[in-house]
């Protein structure tokens, strides 16, 4: 050879028709440069040699770059049927490069670039598969509850009384909050409009009736979705991750009697009396900003709201609030059954049954305000 | 590279760890030597991984000092300890894999981090290391999908990663069949003959500390403290301690009054 290939690390020689490689200087990961295998390829491929041998007197510290050079050099030279001379390299390195195989790695499976058509209908297919399983939770949770209420369900006293605690009495100071600051800004608008036509009376009116139909039910329902529905998601995930539920699962325990159903009821019962609660505590947020802002007396205030709030009205409220609840608790626990057995999968969960309970209580919401409008009420 | 003989690469001294005023660990004491593998034994809440993460910067000791050569750990600078840290390789119980991560992934984030190599050679090394641990296929296996022996060889990949100069084993070998505990420990073995590493193991798994441990030390649960030094191996033929003697031949430390037969301190 004219010119002898060298790179960082190494330099090249020709022995009696072999290749010695002199390696050289440190070989740490800072160092390592795989472009520098172009050349030793060429001048693999385009000489004749008996067999790649090694000198290493002059090396210096045995790093894993070293072990990716040999490697690539075993690989040329094997499928060039060169001899791989090892014996001159130190006797660790030797070692190591026993440890890696002289085989080509396994090729992993190549992924097929999946088009949009292909992706659209495997959405449409997993969207059919989700609600035909959810459709199921729905039926079981129904059919559980029955048992339940029979005495049948395997279900234990303490674990319904817990969740109804958590998801009742736990809530009820952010539930407060969200509802006091709601209906006190509420007010607020309505003071600064309805002033402007001499109404401020039927400010009263605004608030109590939003507060009892809409704000109250959908704004504890945005709250149970963010606390309560996205703790349901990742408790669950955790679980599958922990093998939890499989032991419940080996052992006969249904999973849906045991965990879902007690969450289940727990929410669902629970949102119609938060809702009550909270749109006590939001009237009595507008109250207080109304009595501060405008000419108005508590008495006639209370007159005005119990004048203008209707009974079908609150029982509406109560309605759409136990469906909200039934949502939430549901959508829940079935993303969490879903989710895989990762940590990635518990976060995953946790923000899914979120996003999904308050876009869901949305929709409900929508959906309740077209039938409202159809009964006249 | 071959390390020094006999040349002590960590001193620990009089270390004290505990939870706040709960002491795991006191006047504890040893010395590891370059390039050998060192065992921290003791049964099963005796402290042994607290001292490990006292050790790895994790937990900071209430005592005592770790020093490696002549720095000692806990008396520098986060900075100057985050770089010693570099040189060190974990791998946790159970792997401690990043879940979100595959398992080459797992490998080349050290190396993304810390190293300015191209992605290319990020890739090579990625899978010269998860070669040298016997994994040839599966690099693109997210961890929830790999076996329990799998996820710590991946771990053991990603230890190695930045090549370092000592490899910490929180129980290695725990939750592995006997054939594959064996397999791991001579990789191990292997890995410190290659590369040189100073290897600190936590574990009770009796074969593999008389297997391939050179020194060690062992800890009491209800002491508090060390009270054995030297090679598993000698432990076994030589200490008087019952408690070292009890561990290292399997057998019940304090013979129970109501055992209706048989000798509770004799071997099992």
């Amino acid at each position: 050879m004219a010119d002898s290939p060298s790179g960082h690390g190494w330099a090249s020689q020709v022995r009696d028709g072999d290749l010695l490689l002199v390696l050289n200087q440190n070989w740490t990961e800072t160092e390592f440069d795989p472009s520098e295998l172009v050349p030793m390829q060429a001048l693999l491929e385009h000489g004749t040699w008996n067999s790649v041998r090694f000198e290493a007197s002059q090396m210096g510290r045995l790093g894993s770059p070293l072990l990716a050079f040999l490697d690539s050099i075993r690989s040329m030279a094997l499928r060039l049927n060169i001899r791989f001379d090892e014996t001159g390299l130190p006797g660790p390195a030797r070692k190591l490069m026993q440890l890696i195989p002289t085989a080509a790695p396994v090729a992993e499976a190549t992924r097929r670039p999946v088009s949009f058509i292909e992706q659209l209908g495997q959405s449409v297919i997993d969207a059919g598969r989700e609600l035909s399983a959810s459709t199921r939770l729905i039926g079981q949770v129904i059919l559980r509850s029955a048992a339940a209420l029979r005495g049948q369900a395997r279900l234990r006293k303490v674990d319904v009384l817990a969740c109804l605690s958590e998801a009742g009495a736990g809530a009820l100071p952010v539930v407060a909050l969200v509802n006091v600051l709601v209906g006190g800004i509420l007010a607020f608008v309505g003071a600064v409009e309805l002033r402007r036509f001499g109404a401020d009376i039927y400010v009263a009116n605004l608030i109590g009736v939003a507060e009892i139909r809409e704000m109250a039910p959908i704004m504890t329902a945005i709250v149970m979705s963010g606390r309560t529905g996205s703790a349901y998601a990742a408790q669950i995930a955790t679980m599958q991750g922990t093998e939890e539920l499989d032991a419940l699962r080996v052992i006969g325990i249904p999973v849906d009697d045991y965990f879902i159903l007690p969450r289940v009821t727990a929410l669902s019962l629970m949102m119609p009396l938060l809702n009550l609660y909270a749109a006590a505590i939001g009237i009595f947020g507008g109250f207080c900003v109304a009595i501060a802002m405008l000419n108005l007396s508590p008495a006639v205030f209370l007159a005005q709201i119990e004048d203008a709030v209707t009974i079908p009205e609150v029982l509406f409220g109560i309605v759409k609030s136990f469906a909200f609840g039934a949502w939430v608790s549901i959508s829940s626990c079935r993303i969490g059954l879903r989710a895989g057995r990762s940590t990635n999968d518990v976060g995953h969960a946790a923000t899914s049954a979120s996003v999904h309970g308050i876009v869901g209580v949305i929709i409900i919401d929508a959906v309740f305000a077209g039938c409202a409008n159809a009964l006249g009420i | 590279m071959a390390a020094a003989p006999n040349e002590p690469k960590i001193r620990v001294r009089d270390l004290k760890v505990s939870y706040a005023a709960n002491v795991i660990q006191q006047g504890v004491s040893f010395e590891v030597k370059e390039g050998s593998i060192f065992a921290v034994m003791g049964a099963s809440g005796s402290g042994k991984s607290t001292i490990l993460r006292a050790m790895t910067g994790l937990l900071r000791p209430s005592g005592g000092t770790v020093c490696y050569g002549s720095l000692d750990y806990w008396s520098l600078s986060d900075s100057r300890r985050e770089e010693i840290g570099r040189g060190f390789g974990v791998l946790f119980q159970g792997g401690a894999l990043w879940s979100s991560m595959s398992a080459a992934e797992n490998v080349a984030l050290p190396l993304q981090m810390f190293t300015k190599l191209a992605p290319s050679s990020i890739d090579a090394l990625v899978q010269v290391k998860l070669s040298l641990v016997g994994l040839q296929s599966g690099r693109d296996a997210m961890p929830s999908a790999l076996s329990g022996g799998m996820r710590q060889r991946v771990g053991l990949a990603r230890a190695l990663a930045l090549d370092p100069q000592v490899l910490f084993l929180d129980e290695p070998s725990a939750g592995l069949d006997p054939t594959s505990a064996k397999r791991f420990d001579d990789l191990i073995r292997d890995l410190r003959d290659g590369f040189g590493v100073t290897v600190v193991m936590v574990s009770h798994e009796l074969p593999s500390l008389l297997g391939i441990c050179d020194d060690g030390v062992f800890l009491d649960a209800d002491r508090k403290t060390a009270i054995a030094h030297g090679a598993p191996l000698a432990l076994r033929e030589h200490s008087s301690d019952p408690a070292v003697q009890a561990f290292m031949t399997r057998a019940t430390p304090i013979a129970p009054t109501h055992a209706p037969t048989g000798d509770a301190n004799g071997p099992h």
